[in-house]
């Protein structure tokens, strides 16, 4: 076990974990931050999706270690009253169906349109690909996306 | 307007007398601690009264509505409260809705399933609504002393035009709890709703898109340990021993031990199906903890029935389909008798692979049990069933049982079967805490309660006129006897022949989103499409043309064949219109048509070119499943539906080599992808006021015909192995 003080949200939090604990269970587990969600533990559906200085970041398989003082923000921090514009998109246009994936799908393209405000259909695709709906709503989220594109 | 006695859930609406003097009611949901809107949290009523088990009104006008159901997904949080508020009168911003725990003395089939929960609801859902605002009624007109008849409701006000009085719901809700509850109650006449029908936003979308802690992985209690389970790597293994102590020195852990999930002399639910039989238990203070546990752990198992490969049950099943059955399910006519004079004469084989579920959210339950009582919260989709099976395994009483839910991370049938929900008992009664389990992806991937694995054989026979004239189908699956004998063609043809086989094996199997019709609707519509070409006929008006028969000329008893003809067939012409089928769009092209859970679903798919596997760009999709509750989210149910039809058919399957699944995550496994989904959904309903049946499946079935059927228009070749992807043709030079 090791202590470590970690930038997240913008609040400074301390933990006391084993280093090799991914930031996924460090978030859910100790943290009581369960908006960032287990899909499969090998970074390849998404759901555990946060920032890591603003870079879309699966949290199953960056370790605790790693992290330093590197700012992290999760969906609960991605806005104070869950008005961000990717959010608000995603109300609008009624994407979820069972809702697990979100979370991971709205920090996957708010961290996207950061860099690319102005995306075509061919480069919204490619990046959320690496998140997985299980309901299938990517027609909805590709919709989302451009819409919170526009605003 | 109808009237109807208040006979179903007659206990809903029996006040629990403790409420009756008006008294506040508790909130009883986990998740009504989280967040309304801020207009809701200003305008919160001082006193809640409660009408009736399905909502309570406050005294400010505003209405908490219980949503009975369990929320897979399929949006019934939303549109089954739309449903009360629609006979209650009031206005849906008004409206808060909680997700009701498992009380089977209010309400009735608290189950998500079979597509069946709006179609078996519907009444209910009315009359609790219209219960309540009879009541209100009654106590304005005492307050008044007018005639209950005489007062009218709109958005949550009751007003007696003569005297010009008006009070809102509010204002009247505690003299209500004394009105005695009517014996029959006014419904709205279809056509006249002011809800119903009109788009409603997912009632948890706020909290969704938030991250707030909705589903069951999220439920994190005071004390609550982490358990986690080993099950054997193979089918057919049973336990033998393990290295216990070394694991248990391990940080965090607190206990590691084998049980028996079923011992001999429980008693099963159908809900018990799927499982294994004994597992290993690993519990600790966290998550990490116990996966590391996991790895550490050595067991040993033993093999203790056929360890049964992807090839044997291939072989197994395709010898099936050389078998006649002893009896047919169906026989009209005289099949053999038709093909020895039959002009041309058609003969397909169509297969397909076991489908893990794989539900975003692995299966996962919490449990605190205590010798007073088990408090049980999680996912669940069948809480009525488990609870039994619980109270028989911990020996307690099934009052002594609670079980709450949560919304569900994607249920797709998987959650029918809680053996999950017993193991986490057991854990939890073990280790005398309360225990929150979790399965890993791999743990949920491998356990089984896979999508059985199918074969069917075709053959159609057509006269010198390329008139449809006999029908055979021999169908086979594993567990599972996967033909509906008397569904289309049966009805629509006049010698027909259908005939089920079923393979035994160790792989457990389980309903799998539109079961059976996931794939037997696939492989007919295609072969349906095959028969057309053969026939020389378009393949839309082919299928149209046999509707006719069906529906002027039905082949045996009318009340036999499960479809309504003309229903089906008016699926098939909106979607004629819609796509302008027939014009030359430069593209390839497919349609398919299925009716399953009560609902007919007419869908045209339209290709990009190349690739592969060429993309899906435009589908039209024509959908007759009675009145739309909530368009909004109906079109989400019916797009979900499509993608994951095309989705598994195109890329998915479970493969085992000597009783072990070869896939266990998402590297191995592939599932749809955004830049793979279609391009284009047009969703379009047939408007005819009949009452609501089922939307969350029935459009998956009839896209994987659409598809393959589009596929061959743009290749050449038709695709009769499921997954397509890997359906190549052979190399040849």
């Amino acid at each position: 076990m090791a202590t470590y003080t970690l930038n997240i949200n913008g609040t400074k939090q301390e933990v006391d974990v084993d280093p090799s604990t991914p930031m996924l269970w460090v978030l859910r587990d100790h943290l009581n931050l369960v908006g960032t969600k287990y899909g499969c533990g090998i970074a390849q559906c998404g759901a555990c999706t946060i920032h890591l200085n603003g870079t879309a970041t699966r949290a199953c398989m960056l370790t605790v270690s790693s992290v330093g003082d590197q700012e992290i923000t999760t969906i609960e921090g991605l806005s104070e009253e869950g008005d961000h514009p990717v959010q608000k998109a995603w109300l609008e246009v009624d994407v979820p169906q069972c809702g697990y994936c979100q979370a991971g799908q709205i920090m996957t393209a708010s961290a996207f349109l950061e860099k690319n405000p102005n995306p075509t259909d061919e480069e919204i695709e490619m990046a959320m690909n690496g998140n997985i709906c299980r309901c299938g709503t990517y027609t909805r989220i590709k919709k989302a996306v451009k819409l919170a594109a526009k605003s | 307007m109808t009237l109807v006695k208040t006979k179903i859930g007659r206990r809903a609406f029996i006040r629990n007398t403790g409420l009756a003097s008006g008294g506040l009611v508790i909130g009883f949901s986990w998740l009504a601690s989280c967040k309304m809107t801020p207009e809701q949290v200003n305008n919160l009523p001082k006193e809640w009264f409660d009408l009736n088990g399905f909502l309570k009104v406050g005294d400010n006008g505003m209405v908490t509505i219980m949503s009975p159901n369990p929320e897979i997904g399929q949006n019934v949080k939303t549109s089954m409260p739309m449903i009360v508020a629609e006979e209650l009168d009031i206005a849906w911003k008004d409206v808060i809705v909680e997700q009701a725990p498992l009380n089977t003395d209010i309400f009735t089939r608290q189950l998500a399933g079979g597509s069946q929960s709006i179609r078996q609801g519907w009444e209910s859902l009315r009359m609790a609504g219209a219960t309540a605002k009879q009541m209100l009624k009654e106590a304005a007109a005492q307050a008044w002393n007018v005639s209950a008849d005489e007062i009218t409701t709109k958005d949550g006000v009751l007003t007696h035009e003569a005297s010009g009085k008006s009070a809102g719901y509010g204002e009247m809700a505690s003299a209500a709890t004394s009105i005695e509850v009517p014996e029959e109650v006014q419904l709205k006449d279809n056509g006249t709703f002011s809800i119903i029908g009109t788009d409603k936003k997912n009632v948890d979308g706020p909290k969704i898109v938030t991250g707030k802690p909705l589903f069951g992985l999220d439920v994190y209690k005071e004390g609550m340990l982490t358990a986690m389970i080993v099950h054997p790597p193979a089918f057919g293994m049973k336990y033998k021993g393990m290295n216990a102590d070394e694991v248990k020195s391990m940080p965090g852990i607190k206990d590691v031990f084998h049980f028996e999930v079923y011992p001999e002399g429980i008693e099963k639910q159908w809900s018990d199906q799927g499982g294994i039989a004994e597992l290993v238990a690993i519990v600790g203070n966290s998550t990490w903890e116990c996966m590391q546990a996991k790895k550490a752990l050595e067991v040993d198992w033993e093999q203790d029935s056929t360890a049964e490969s992807t090839a044997y049950h291939e072989e197994e099943l395709a010898a099936l389909l050389e078998k006649p059955t002893e009896t047919p399910a169906r026989k009209d006519g005289d099949v053999d008798a038709a093909f020895a004079t039959a002009a041309k004469i058609v003969e397909s084989t169509y297969s397909a692979p076991y489908l893990a579920h794989n539900t975003m959210e692995p299966m996962n339950f919490f449990a605190h049990v205590t010798p007073e009582k088990a408090e049980l919260l999680g996912p669940i989709q069948t809480p009525e069933f488990t609870e039994k099976t619980v109270a028989a395994r911990l020996g307690m009483p099934v009052e002594k049982i609670d079980i709450m839910m949560t919304r569900m991370g994607g249920g797709f049938g998987r959650r029918l079967y809680g053996p999950f929900v017993i193991e986490a008992s057991v854990i939890s009664q073990k280790v005398n805490a309360p225990v929150k389990l979790v399965y890993s992806r791999e743990d949920d991937m491998t356990q089984g309660t896979y999508r059985p694995s199918y074969k069917v054989k075709f053959k159609a026979g057509l006269d010198d006129k390329g008139n449809l004239i006999a029908w055979h189908v021999r169908g086979a699956g594993t567990n599972d006897d996967l033909i509906f004998e008397n569904r289309f063609p049966a009805g629509a043809v006049d010698n027909y022949l259908a005939e089920k086989h079923s393979l035994q094996t160790n792989v457990t199997t389980g309903a799998w989103r539109a079961p059976r019709s996931n794939f037997i609707a696939g492989a007919e519509q295609a072969f349906i499409d095959e028969v057309a070409e053969a026939a020389g006929k378009d393949p839309l008006d082919f299928r149209l043309e046999l509707f006719d028969r069906a529906i002027n000329n039905p082949v045996g008893d009318p009340e036999s064949n499960d479809y309504d003809p003309a229903r089906y067939a008016g699926v098939l012409k909106l979607v004629k219109e819609k796509a302008n089928w027939g014009t030359d769009t430069g593209k390839a092209r497919g349609v398919a048509a299925y009716y399953c859970h009560n609902s007919y679903v007419a869908q045209v798919i339209e290709l990009e070119d190349g690739g592969d596997i060429p993309r899906v760009d435009n589908i039209w999709c024509a959908v007759d499943c009675g009145i739309v509750i909530n368009p909004l989210a109906a079109k989400n149910q019916i797009e979900g539906g499509m993608i994951d039809g095309i989705g598994h058919s195109t890329y998915s399957a479970m493969t085992f080599k000597d009783g072990k699944p070869e896939q266990s995550n998402f590297d191995t496994y592939r599932l749809i992808r955004n830049s793979e989904a279609p391009k284009n959904i047009e969703v379009h309903f047939v408007d005819n006021g009949i009452d609501p049946t089922g939307l969350g499946e029935p459009s998956l079935p009839p896209a994987i015909a659409a598809l393959s059927n589009a596929l061959y228009k743009a290749t050449g070749r038709r695709y009769y192995k499921q997954p397509f992807i890997n359906d190549k043709p052979p190399l040849v030079g």
